[in-house]
């Protein structure tokens, strides 16, 4: 009984790879559904406190930074803020490429570009976020 | 050969023979039916072409293509079969929209006062063939590789096996499936690139995963959790909108979704 239905396996053989077993599509469309709702309160919520609180961007200066940046609390947020986005940003756009390159070659280079300036821009917020200092001279 | 019918044939119209004059029924109206052709052997780039056909209220689209194959080219090529919506060949898109061109009446097209013109071309995302037909090798390509047959390890049965109509009632929505490649070829992921399984298939796994009978759901899941399957949904709902069962598409996508995240089926 089994080999028949061993028989019935892929009738003419499908040209697909066999399933990798793999989570990480599951496990990325699960965090664009977090961080998505996250990045909602994070970003509404700097842009209140950047835009419309207190004459918004007027008064806005190298001081108003440092002040905030003082904070742990806002360093947090905007660390969060900073990961989640191009996280969130990446991942979109690497499922933009997925969709719309055609040849292997292209999605490997657009992929290449990505990821390296991801990493750049993360890296240099987080540098800057984490070593940020309020006593150089602002001019 | 000459085809001019002589003087001296007494035989009717119909029965002379050559081309028949095409038939204007009563009661018809004209309507343009621009269609999209292409033929391989001819033409590099597919081209549009309008035909008068007459046209009665209670007509459906395939009639009018019927028209222009029996009555002005020969040469038009469509695929249909029961001309009932239940064989799901004529998938083509009128108007835009993917429909089974045998399922359309022409009451719901005319436009009232003013000429109609109604736009008949192949179903998007396939290879075309030949002016309406499309090769149709991928889309089944994706359905076979789900598996859409019932697996059952161990011995079989002596008896029927038995289902309650609760456990009928899950996957009843995904049995009416005819496989038209309504819903696949109007997604936009699909049109894309064509490697994603596309909505018809995962609506055929749907069918299989939660049938209680079926012991072939975890294999079925582990293929849709790939890159190529249900994960690059984006909920658009072109699948719901264009199939002609009323299957709830989207949401048979949504229910795999849902198993997969839960690991519940
Ligand atoms: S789900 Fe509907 S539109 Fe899609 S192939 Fe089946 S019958 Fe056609
Ligand atoms: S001809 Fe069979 S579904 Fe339209």
């Amino acid at each position: 009984m089994s080999t028949e239905s061993m028989a019935l396996d892929k009738p003419r053989s499908p040209r697909r790879p066999a399933a990798r077993r793999s989570n990480f599509e599951l496990h990325s469309w699960v965090f664009m559904r977090i961080s998505g709702v996250l990045l909602v309160i994070l970003v509404l919520g700097h842009l209140f406190i950047m835009n419309i609180l207190d004459g918004g961007v007027h008064r806005i200066n190298f001081a108003f930074v440092a002040g905030r940046w003082s904070s742990p609390f806002w360093q947090f947020w905007d660390l969060s803020m900073l990961w989640l986005a191009q996280l969130h940003g990446t991942n979109g756009v690497r499922t933009i490429i997925n969709d719309y390159a055609r040849k292997d070659t292209t999605r490997f280079w657009l992929k290449i570009v990505l990821y390296t300036s991801m990493v750049l821009i993360v890296a240099v917020g987080t540098f800057v976020i984490f070593t940020f200092d309020p006593n150089i001279p602002a001019d | 050969m000459s085809r001019a019918v002589s003087s001296e044939d007494t035989r009717s119209e119909a029965e002379r023979p050559g081309p028949k004059p095409a038939p204007v029924p009563e009661g018809s109206r004209p309507v343009s039916v621009k269609i999209q052709r292409f033929n391989p052997e001819f033409d590099d780039e597919p081209h549009w072409e309008t035909f008068e056909v007459p046209a009665l209220p209670t007509d459906r689209v395939l009639n009018l293509l019927h028209y222009v194959k029996w009555y002005l080219d020969g040469t038009l090529a469509f695929r249909r079969s029961c001309a009932h919506g239940v064989c799901g060949s004529d998938a083509v898109q009128i108007n835009g929209i993917n429909r089974l061109a045998c399922k359309v009446l022409l009451k719901d097209m005319l436009a009232a006062g003013k000429q109609t013109t109604i736009t008949v071309a192949p179903i998007k995302g396939l290879p075309v063939q030949k002016d309406l037909c499309v090769d149709m090798e991928p889309f089944f390509e994706a359905f076979k590789a789900v598996k859409p047959y019932l697996i059952a390890y161990g011995n079989e049965p002596s008896r029927e096996r038995i289902q309650s109509p609760a456990d009928r009632e899950r996957f009843d929505d995904t049995t009416k499936c005819i496989l038209c490649a309504a819903c696949t070829t109007s997604c936009p992921v699909y049109w894309a690139d064509g490697s994603y399984f596309g909505p018809a298939a995962i609506v055929n796994a749907h069918r299989f995963i939660f049938d209680s009978r079926d012991q072939g759901a975890e294999e079925r899941l582990d293929i849709l959790n790939d890159v190529d399957g249900v994960w690059r949904c984006r909920t658009t709902f072109n699948c719901t909108d264009a199939c002609p069962r009323g299957i709830q598409v989207t949401k048979a996508i949504q229910e795999v979704k849902r198993a997969l995240l839960f690991k519940r089926v």
